[in-house]
């Protein structure tokens, strides 16, 4: 069921991508895409009735813990989406202020 | 230090790149000092990395966070660390980024403004080496992602760093959207390629890959991502703005960057999926992206009125020859074919030949620039009458990359012709003519730019030292590799092509025992 939600979201966004010309909605579609693929990774690692895989926290009659890697790679891929985000937001920003406009088809400056 | 080489080679750029603005605070000739001492050192480091792995024809693995680097493994063959691993195919590429790199790093020291933001793009010019070798260096899935998002965001910091026009953001926003799709389809493969093997190590998951559904989404998606990042012709449109629009002192970094993805491509074909490539399916998807790659840019140079981006549409249908050459290698790859290995002998040359022949020429386009203050076809000419050396240089960088002997272009092309002609005809016929096509569009392009009446008013600038330097290393590189192909695919290739075309069980070996 994760799994679903994680394809409709990458599908949503990929639509986003394809149909709008904004500038920040393509910005909000690759967050989309991003958010489903951070999803799918979390939820790889997700365990029925594990503990969170602390040594000193887990109470004494835990028999599961779940494996720490997906976590991380969620982590990771976060922060590289962040970095990714701000910075393409700021390229908007900086179009807006050459062009006074947002709109992707009337922006193009750059053609052939 | 010599047991650390592979990780320094990735550690030094990166940490010059942090530490460079800091310096350019003090005073800017420490900045300078900063960017020679820390090329100097990526230099030696993986020059060790490279003499080692090319010469003595072995795999360096390199183990993070462990006691002695070659412990990658606990017991029962399992991977839990993050490896570095460099075969010869990884070592040559690292060579090209080092070539790419250097020369590039001369020109900018001498070529850019202060006004230009030359802080900032020299920072991010080292940011992007280090993304760059850690790419080709890294032996984990996951890293390869995290490698290919730092490349991704330096290179578009590079291009659009220039706020103050309006160009250039504009282009480093289009390039931006493709490299972050292109980086998330990488990753969502990861992610289905870790839920089904519980690893991220290259070696492992190729040892334990069946070839079922989800692998083949999972390849489909990288190749997806890869080909977005490497700009082959569907998702082409970033190119020519990236590269029309960067300075030109990173566009020959821009360029190797595209051919880190052309790496990651071989790399997932041949070693991750190598083992169950049964069908010669995918390496004919490849070549027939490549032959519209070569076809379709050849056209869109044709009709160009910009010098920088005819050039980058030069640069963009070179790219198509590497990809044929891998995709009939990858094709002929099963029945073990003689001429595959050929094939892909000539797409590897040919990557380090496009990154000198594109380099030089991107690098012209600059000091044209520069000389001029215009890069539009119709209002340049009559140049050759002041900038008679760049002239000779442009001639000599449009023929290569055109393909005509002896120049270096021609002896990597010719093994690409005769290998896809084996696979089908039409694969060689098409990139024959669009070769040709290329020679027409980068003569007239000469022919615009450099001859004609001298221009009356034309304020001239004398190109500097270290741009000469810079250029004149990339047309010796040209010429030589012309003249003595034989010697450097031996040294150079050669290797390579084996690590490829064989070498799948020693990449394995080298990090699972045995």
């Amino acid at each position: 069921m994760p799994f679903v939600v994680c394809m409709l979201l990458i599908a949503i966004g990929l639509f986003t991508l394809l149909v709008r010309r904004n500038l920040i909605k393509l910005v909000i579609g690759i967050t989309i895409i991003e958010n489903g693929v951070n999803l799918f990774l979390v939820s790889l690692g997700y365990v029925r009735n594990a503990v969170a895989p602390i040594y000193t926290y887990a109470p004494p009659g835990a028999s599961r813990m779940v494996f720490p890697t997906p976590q991380a790679l969620t982590l990771t891929a976060i922060v590289i989406g962040l970095a990714t985000t701000a910075l393409m937001l700021a390229f908007v920003v900086v179009i807006y202020r050459h062009q006074g406009t947002l709109d992707g088809g009337k922006i193009r400056e750059l053609k052939g | 230090m010599v047991t650390h080489a592979p990780v320094l080679a990735i550690v030094i750029p990166l940490l010059g790149a942090f530490a460079l603005p800091l310096w350019g605070k003090l005073r800017r000739e420490l900045r300078d000092l900063w960017a020679i001492v820390v090329g100097v050192f990526t230099l030696v480091v993986a020059l060790v990395v490279a003499v080692k792995v090319l010469g003595g024809g072995e795999v360096w693995v390199y183990t993070l966070g462990a006691a002695s680097p070659a412990a990658a493994v606990v017991q029962g063959g399992f991977p839990i660390r993050i490896v570095l691993e460099v075969d010869a195919l990884s070592a040559f590429m690292g060579v090209i980024a080092l070539l790419a790199g250097i020369v590039g790093l001369v020109y900018t020291l001498q070529f850019l403004r202060e006004e230009e933001g030359k802080t900032l793009a020299m920072s991010l010019y080292l940011l992007l080496w280090a993304g760059i070798l850690g790419l080709v260096y890294t032996g984990d899935l996951f890293n390869f992602f995290v490698f290919f998002e730092i490349t991704s965001i330096a290179a578009c910091g590079l291009i659009g760093y220039r706020t103050w026009e309006s160009r250039p953001p504009e282009a480093a926003f289009k390039t931006m959207v493709m490299y972050t799709l292109g980086g998330l389809l990488v990753l969502l493969a990861v992610g289905i390629l870790y839920g089904e093997y519980d690893a991220l190590n290259i070696a492992y998951i190729s040892s334990k890959v069946t070839g079922g559904l989800l692998d083949r989404i999972a390849l489909g998606l990288l190749l997806g991502g890869l080909l977005m990042k490497a700009g082959a012709v569907p998702a082409h449109m970033w190119a020519p703005d990236a590269y029309g629009e960067a300075p030109p002192s990173a566009t020959i970094l821009l360029v190797v960057n595209t051919q880190a993805a052309i790496y990651g491509l071989s790399r997932v074909v041949f070693t991750l999926f190598g083992g169950v490539l049964a069908t010669p399916g995918v390496g004919w998807l490849i070549a027939a992206f490549g032959v519209l790659t070569i076809v379709v840019a050849a056209l869109m140079a044709l009709v160009q009125k910009d010098l920088g981006r005819l050039i980058a549409f030069g640069a963009v249908s070179q790219l198509g020859y590497m990809l044929l050459g891998l995709g009939v290698g990858a094709a002929s790859l099963m029945t073990g074919a003689g001429f595959g290995q050929v094939a892909l002998r000539g797409g590897i040359f040919h990557m380090i030949n496009d990154a000198a022949t594109v380099g030089l020429l991107f690098l012209l386009v600059g000091v044209v620039q520069r000389a001029a203050g215009t890069k539009e076809l119709s209002r340049l000419g009559g140049l050759g009458h002041v900038l008679k050396a760049e002239g000779g240089l442009f001639l000599l960088g449009s023929l290569a990359l055109a393909g005509i002997p002896p120049l270096n272009g021609f002896a990597s092309k010719i093994l690409i012709y005769e290998s896809s002609f084996h696979l089908s005809p039409i694969l060689a016929v098409l990139a024959i003519l669009s070769s040709i096509l290329l020679l027409a569009v980068v003569l007239r392009a000469f022919h615009s730019v450099f001859l004609g009446p001298k221009p009356s008013v034309l304020h001239v600038e004398r190109t500097q030292w270290g741009t000469i330097l810079a250029m004149g290393t990339l047309a010796l590189v040209i010429v030589v590799f012309g003249l003595f192909p034989g010697f450097f695919v031996k040294h150079l290739v050669d290797p390579a092509v084996q690590a490829l075309w064989a070498g799948r069980a020693d990449y394995l070996a080298a990090v699972l025992g045995g």
